[in-house]
């Protein structure tokens, strides 16, 4: 796989996620949750920008127009970050299962043979280990809880998706569940395209606008 | 003709964005200045990637740098490991001032859950530990929310990367 199609796998699940994680400020269930929820998402969003600007010099861009000016089917993010979720058990399954595979994926890019790369996967794993205690601190509490086991269970064909086959069985280590069919990247959600829409609106409106 | 310890010491007079009582320098942001001729090339490493003060340090920095005549080029690194460890000793000693409590020094690994509800982390008002975590997350991404039970006092904590 080129490294520019590596990279925009990661940089769209990152900008989705953010986008999608981002839907909770002003209305998450507690004060403490609204702060942490926009906190990962401006993250998220900060590293998927990291990542199409690495991807923007090898495809001769820059990082806005790969992040908004691409069409739907263009972009590579995987099922799990696309789908519009408005129950909490459901919002906390996602950021566990995502945060596990993307841990995963990251010390992966850690050995990557090119340096700039690596350097930039320690410098977001950083970042990310406190997303990580988040989603930890709150899958414990919600552990016993059928509507988060039910969640979980719901979203792990899709949570499988992130990573590379390769990569999958220490995802299912982590999480105590079975490796099965998962949900593919390639095809998207009908929430992508809607997503997309809201997240376009302004460079479609004004080619190449900034803001 | 521009000289580094001249660019050196204007980034040094210039503040963070957003917690303006410690500069550019102290904050450890700055990893290199070179100067050709006139032109002023300086690395500039962000606090977190998604930090939104980004833009507004490259302005600063740019400003800075034209001020003194030289032709500012400044170039944003994102593939050093950065760390709050290049927060220097008077950048701390500011921020402890305006009641930020500065990060605690990076431990071998990842901080741990352990770590942060541990004892470790001093109250910048009373400077008691009896401090518990309130949120990992705070109003910037660079900070955590904690509460003195000494003084009764909320505070700011920089979190270590």
């Amino acid at each position: 796989m080129p490294a520019s199609e590596l990279l925009l796998s990661l940089a769209d699940d990152e900008l989705v996620v953010g986008w999608r994680d981002s839907e909770w400020t002003g209305i998450a269930p507690t004060l403490e949750e609204d702060v942490a929820f926009s906190s990962i998402s401006q993250n998220e969003i900060g590293h998927a920008r990291a990542l199409y600007e690495l991807a923007a010099r090898e495809l001769d861009t820059d990082a806005d127009a790969l992040a908004f000016d691409r069409e739907p089917a263009e972009y590579r993010c995987a099922p799990l970050v696309e789908l519009r979720l408005d129950d909490w058990a459901h919002t906390i399954a996602r950021r566990y299962l995502y945060e596990e595979a993307d841990r995963i994926r990251i010390g992966a890019l850690m050995r990557s043979d090119d340096p700039e790369l690596a350097g930039l996967a320690a410098r977001i794993d950083r970042e990310e280990t406190y997303h990580r205690l988040h989603a930890e601190m709150w899958a414990a509490r919600l552990h016993d809880e059928p509507r988060f086991r039910d969640a979980v269970g719901e979203l792990w064909p899709a949570a499988l998706g992130v990573l590379e086959p390769d990569l999958r069985p220490d995802l299912a280590r982590r999480v105590g569940l079975g490796v099965m069919e998962a949900t593919e990247r390639g095809e998207h959600t009908p929430e992508l395209v809607e997503l997309w829409e809201t997240m376009t609106e302004v460079r479609r409106s004004i080619p190449g606008a900034q803001w | 003709m521009v000289t580094a310890e001249q660019v050196w010491a204007a980034i040094g007079e210039v503040p963070d964005p957003e917690i303006p009582v410690v500069s550019l320098v102290e904050l450890g942001v700055i990893r290199d200045v070179a100067v050709e001729g006139d032109r002023v090339r300086v690395e500039l490493v962000p606090t977190f990637l998604g930090c939104p003060a980004l833009e507004a340090m490259t302005r600063q920095v740019e400003q800075a740098i034209a001020g003194l005549g030289g032709e500012p080029e400044v170039a944003v690194i994102t593939d050093e490991d950065w760390s709050t460890d290049r927060i220097s000793e008077a950048g701390r000693e500011k921020l402890r001032a305006a009641g930020f409590a500065p990060p605690a020094p990076r431990a071998d690994g990842p901080t741990t859950l352990v770590q942060l509800t541990s004892k470790a982390f001093r109250c910048p008002y009373c400077g008691s530990t009896e401090t518990r975590l309130e949120n990992i997350f705070g109003p910037t991404p660079c900070r955590s929310l904690r509460f003195c039970e000494s003084c009764r006092q909320p505070f700011e904590q920089f979190k270590t990367i």
